[in-house]
């Protein structure tokens, strides 16, 4: 990815965060949700820094409920969530605001502001944080030729299709680089060639980037090509690792009725003697 | 429909009630502290005020025109056609004005802003804001709430003028009156208390509509279908609100001045 110009108050934030290096990105402890009935029930996992987290499990087992509990868009019943060494569970909403600055999220459904153009959608935290216009349709500009959507800066939302939509939504996550992203289901809905195209993406920013991730998805065959899959900067695309390697950054979490049932590598997954998992994996 | 135990729904009303203070105490909150989202309050003044321009002005010129018909059929019984000037111009300054605008915007804005907020809602567009920094009550409510309540205490203005002006017209066309005399009739019957009392209540009426509307909007659940019930609700319950509010202000009014 082409580096992104000045650095910008988020940039300063993150200077004044950064602290042990090697400390977990995301520490989940016995997090229980409910809602009418329990959801996640003592939920406990750790995210290193620059690993890709890929949060597998069948329809409903509360996936997509973890993830917001990660950035604080809803709040567990009990447990502690830690995020860049935070307690989000316990801080106020207006100073996750300023947590929320450090991570980058993708929604099930894009969740694109229907009323702004794409650049706008794009430029969404830079409008906020005052970037200077010219400042701010440069990186617009290079968000959006990351994700190769340029032709579609002066669009609305309405007129694009689902999987560009899905890469607009990249390109707002992505645009002030931050130190976690969590994909909701990326890929959700999308027909198995632009579903690869925005697995190339996640590919290329973690990367290129080495960026801490968490993705939900509910095709295995995604979360396999993320595990075994590289992105060649000098061909500009993904390739196979040789001699079947495995991204040793890439790991697995499965859910099933609100219950961790599988935290480990790829190796580990693919190698479990668990029946459940092995007939989920089938 | 499902039925719950007295309990429990009394709880939900409770809950309900918090949830709408709690809206209400940060909107306000967020007023008089950094960031202020200008160019958002400039747009909702526009779309409120100068969008309802069209709506306010019909309803109070013809109000104002039905109540100088209706009430010279009365006055007339009592040589006192003449008075019709005063009682246009008090019913519309003291009531009429301020509460007819104040439902016209409600079935246009309270729903619109419950609808608009209700969608974003179930589009995540709500919870992709939180997760991109900005706090969606300081962003969508804030400059909602000071636009509606601004723009309203205008809007009211312009009904009451209409109004009487409607009066004037069927008074001076219909009943034979004299300009003049409908006029300094009108004028003559205008109080202190009264316009005090005329001004007063449109504040309420938008602090109503604007944090009903958003409060249904922001707490839509079920999809298109829930945007439609959210929009239902915000229209009634400010609807309601607005002519509650109007009595008690009335009330303290009379209380305070003494007419």
């Amino acid at each position: 990815m082409t580096p992104m110009t000045t650095p910008t108050a988020i940039d300063t934030e993150r200077e004044q965060y950064t602290g042990d290096d090697t400390a977990p990105v995301v520490v989940f402890e016995g997090v229980s949700i409910a809602f009418a009935k329990p959801v996640l029930e003592d939920i406990s996992f750790t995210v290193a820094p620059g690993e890709t987290r890929i949060i597998l499990g069948p329809a409903g087992c509360g996936k997509s409920v973890l993830m917001k509990m990660v950035n604080g868009l809803l709040r567990a019943d009990s447990g502690t969530i830690t995020v860049f060494g935070q307690d989000v569970t316990r801080m106020r909403e207006t100073d996750l605001f300023t947590l929320r600055a450090r991570i980058g999220m993708v929604f099930q459904e894009s969740a694109l502001f229907d009323s702004l153009s794409v650049a706008d959608n794009v430029a969404y935290r830079l409008n906020e944080e005052k970037t200077p216009e010219a400042e701010a349709r440069t990186r617009v500009e290079e968000a959006l030729k990351f994700v190769a959507l340029e032709q579609a800066i002066d669009k609305f939302p309405s007129e694009l299709s689902g999987g560009m939509r899905r890469r607009v939504s990249i390109a707002r996550a992505l645009i002030t680089k931050p130190d976690l992203i969590l994909y909701d289901s990326p890929t959700g809905g999308l027909d198995p060639i632009t579903s690869t195209t925005i697995i190339e993406l996640v590919i290329k920013q973690r990367d290129v980037s080495h960026t801490t991730s968490l993705l939900i998805t509910h095709r295995i065959q995604d979360a396999f090509t993320l595990a075994m899959n590289r992105y060649n900067p000098e061909k500009g695309r993904m390739e196979r690792i040789p001699d079947d390697g495995i991204e040793p950054s890439t790991k697995f979490l499965v859910l099933n009725e609100g219950k961790v049932v599988f935290d480990g590598s790829t190796e580990e997954l693919v190698s479990t003697d668990d029946p459940w998992l092995k007939e989920y994996l089938s | 429909m499902s039925f719950v135990s007295p309990e429990v729904f009394l709880k939900e009303r409770i809950a309900t009630v918090q949830d709408y203070s709690l809206l209400v105490g940060r909107a306000v909150a967020d007023i008089f502290t950094r960031p202020h989202y200008w160019d958002e309050i400039y747009t909702q003044m526009d779309s409120i005020g100068a969008g309802s321009m069209p709506i306010v002005i019909l309803t109070g010129f013809f109000t104002g025109c039905v109540l100088a018909l209706q009430s010279a059929t009365s006055l007339e019984e009592f040589g006192a056609v003449s008075m019709t000037g005063n009682l246009v111009a008090l019913s519309m300054v003291r009531e009429l004005g301020p509460v007819l605008t104040g439902l016209m915007l409600a079935g246009r804005n309270a729903s619109g802003m419950a609808s608009e907020l209700g969608s974003m809602k179930v589009t995540e567009q709500i919870d992709a804001m939180r997760a991109l920094g900005t706090d969606p009550i300081r962003k969508l409510v804030t400059p909602r709430l000071f636009a509606t309540v601004f723009m309203m205490f205008f809007l009211t203005i312009i009904a009451d003028a209409v109004g009487i002006a409607g009066g004037a017209l069927v008074s001076i066309s219909s009943l034979g009156l004299n300009a003049n005399a409908y006029f300094h009739s009108s004028y003559r019957s205008l109080h202190y208390g009264s316009v005090i009392q005329g001004l007063t209540k449109p504040l309420f009426s938008g602090f109503i509509i604007a944090t009903i509307g958003c409060y249904y909007g922001l707490n839509t659940k079920g999809g298109t279908q829930g945007v439609g019930r959210a929009t239902t609700q915000a229209v009634v319950a400010s609807s309601v609100l607005i002519i509650v509010v109007d009595f008690i202000v009335s009330r303290a009014m009379l209380f305070v001045f003494g007419q």
